[in-house]
């Protein structure tokens, strides 16, 4: 569907062929194309309108080298803004505290209790002792799951199941951790909508209790246009620290990315590419950038150019 | 962005008074509207195009007659559901007992609540329900549709965590009969449609039940997620792919995603759309209104 990008671009070009430069004229049918393409990634309409005419400014007046395409030399730019709107450079999860402390927030179904279990398994391969916390007091068998990730990776789970209190499980779980000597521990939460008003307050309220030193947002990698509401609701009230991209060892764009990063402005920080406790990885903005783009062939045949 | 309740008719209402045609602007807001409710590019331009082409043909189209157009052009994008209404959602069909359904989609969409849902709507209207516990592989999945199973008070055939999908599903089945049931529902494990073993595992679930009754399952739904963007196509092919898909159902409706993929989904591979999830609630479970749901495609949260 995109992999002919640079072909759709170039073909717009046609008509200007020998134009040495690219200019207002000749860029407006290709922007529209690229603008499509993102669209077609999941970037938010809005956002993917104001990338585009950033891409547009970047590119006016570019010479185009006779090795490359118009085309081509254009979905380098987009290629480039979209890293550079992705955050650059990679950024580490704080583990300050003692203990530390991580809350995990999200939609449902988005992946936090399995990325808490990775992310634990993950801190206890680096030699942290890590505990999990289940304070998911509402979906059937929330605390069985996160207890069969724990057994899996040799981390203790602590849970309530009796409780109908999260902030009252994840208050003692610290007590736990210091009485237990463990320096990270790791909050798995229910899944909730932002406009839960009442689900809202309690993960607030957790916030407010626990004073994580990270608070991450896990955020399924398929989600579309809505991605830029639910983030901005989950920030708004939580101002979380770090995305977790989960899912990506599918063949979505991902295109939510960069809607997220250009609305909160808040790192990415693990992306997550299967159902296994290893599945964890950092994340990358080229990487991601050429994937939403669909033209990871493209770019490397500019660079060579 | 301001909270508002007003809808995109009574937007488009403003942008047209004093114009005799639809003109650039409103055809950018309605282009707005559609892709941000994940309609899609090629869904939003094809029903653009067919504005377009009405009001060229009628040359003059005032606010309330633009209205109409839309929503007929949109609605008709949905296919048909042989039971749209509340009262025969849950009948099913005398020839068919049990009556056969397998639920399967990507993680996390929502297939093992859909099936809590769906087992005390089939009770309440009078039906044996037996569940299927064929999800082995997800962490405490056999519990989660237990736990269900006990809030709806249904039977659940069960072998366990890592035990062969295919021979739950089958042994479901035969119980089934056994007990005289009305309807099986059976859970599947989340999978990606990319990865090849997982698919046609379906198959083999599929195949396997078809030894015991041959035109089983009746009913093969398609969970999506109401979030998912334009991967949701993608799904829906390659889940059909694999089993011939032969119903969708929608959740996570309750939240400010409008779910308009399916638009697309339905146009295409012409799979009706018969339930929507609206909660996490036993009663969150709503039999698809195709104006309902095109009416909401416009209704700013
Ligand atoms: N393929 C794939 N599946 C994943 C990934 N992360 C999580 N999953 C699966 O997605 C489904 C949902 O994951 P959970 O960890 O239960 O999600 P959750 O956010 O805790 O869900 P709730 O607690 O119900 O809100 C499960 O089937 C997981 O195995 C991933 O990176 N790739
Ligand atoms: N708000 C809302 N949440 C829902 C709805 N349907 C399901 N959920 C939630 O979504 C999460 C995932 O639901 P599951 O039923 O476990 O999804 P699944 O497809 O069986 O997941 P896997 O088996 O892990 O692939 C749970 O937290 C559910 O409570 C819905 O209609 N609205
Ligand atoms: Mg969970
Ligand atoms: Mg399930």
């Amino acid at each position: 569907m995109f992999d002919n990008l640079s072909y759709k671009l170039d073909r717009a070009f046609k008509t200007l062929k020998g134009t040495g430069k690219i200019t207002e004229i000749n860029v407006a049918s290709t922007v529209k194309e690229i603008r499509r393409a993102l669209i077609d990634a999941d970037v938010n309409y809005k956002v993917a309108k104001e990338v585009t005419d950033t891409i547009k400014q970047e590119a006016l007046g570019r010479d185009v080298l006779i090795a490359v395409s118009p085309g081509q030399l254009l979905v380098k730019i987009t290629q480039e803004e979209l890293t550079k709107l992705m955050g650059g450079k990679k950024e580490d999860i704080n583990l300050q505290g003692d203990p530390a402390v991580v809350l995990i927030s999200g939609l449902q179904g988005s992946g936090k209790t399995t990325f808490s279990g990775k992310l634990a398994g993950q801190l206890k391969k680096q030699g942290r002792q890590v505990l999990l916390v289940a304070c998911d007091i509402y979906r059937p068998a929330a605390i069985d799951q996160l207890k069969v990730l724990g057994e899996q990776i040799g981390v203790e789970v602590y849970a309530e199941p009796e409780n109908k209190n999260a902030l009252e499980i994840a208050s003692r779980a610290i007590a736990h951790a210091k009485k237990t000597g463990k320096k990270t521990v790791i909050v798995d939460t229910a899944g909730r909508l932002a406009v839960d008003e009442q689900m809202m307050q309690e993960i607030e309220a957790l916030k407010k209790a626990l004073n994580p030193s990270e608070t991450l947002f896990v955020v399924d990698s398929m989600t579309g246009q809505d991605a830029v509401n639910t983030a901005k609701t989950f920030d708004e009230r939580l101002d979380f620290d770090g995305v977790v991209l989960t899912k990506l060892d599918g063949d979505t764009r991902g295109g939510a990315a960069i809607s997220i990063r250009h609305v909160v402005n808040k790192p990415i920080k693990f992306i997550s590419t299967g159902e296994k406790m290893e599945n964890i990885d950092a994340f990358h903005p080229d990487r991601m950038a050429q994937r939403i783009l669909g033209m990871g062939d493209v770019i490397s045949l500019v660079e060579r150019a | 962005m301001k909270k508002t309740n007003e809808t995109f008719f009574s937007k488009l209402g403003k942008a047209i008074v004093g114009k005799s045609t639809v003109d650039e602007e409103v055809l950018d807001e309605l282009e707005e509207i559609l892709i941000t409710a994940d309609v899609g590019v090629d869904t939003t331009l094809k029903v653009i195009k067919r504005i377009e082409e009405r009001v060229a043909r009628d040359k003059y189209l005032n606010t309330s007659e633009l209205d109409v157009i839309l929503r007929e052009e949109i609605a008709g994008l949905l296919e048909e559901n042989r039971s749209v209404d509340q009262e025969t959602a849950f009948t099913l069909p005398e020839d068919k007992k049990p009556y056969v359904i397998m639920v399967v989609g990507v993680n996390g969409v929502g297939k093992t609540t859909t099936i809590g849902k769906l087992a005390h709507q089939f009770k309440a209207a009078g039906k044996s329900v037996v569940l299927g516990a064929a999800d082995t592989f997800r962490a405490a999945a056999v519990d989660q549709l237990i736990l269900w199973a006990e809030r709806v008070d249904v039977p659940v055939i069960s072998h366990g965590m890592h035990a062969d999908p295919a021979s739950v599903a089958f042994d479901t089945v035969k119980k089934a009969v056994d007990m005289h049931a009305d309807v099986v529902i059976v859970d599947t494990a989340g999978r990606l449609h990319t990865k090849v073993n997982l698919m046609n595992e379906l198959s083999k679930i599929k195949r396997v039940m078809q030894k015991f009754i041959p035109d089983a399952p009746h009913d093969v739904m398609l969970v999506l997620d109401g979030s998912t963007g334009q991967n949701a196509f993608v799904q829906a092919k390659e889940f059909t792919k694999a089993t011939e898909i032969t119903s969708l159902a929608i959740t996570k409706l309750d939240g400010t995603a409008k779910g308009g993929v399916v638009i697309g989904i339905s146009d295409q591979f012409k799979i009706p759309v018969k339930y929507i999830g609206v909660g996490e609630k036993v009663s969150d479970l709503q039999v698809f209104n195709r104006k309902a749901f095109v009416e909401a495609l416009f209704q700013k949260k």
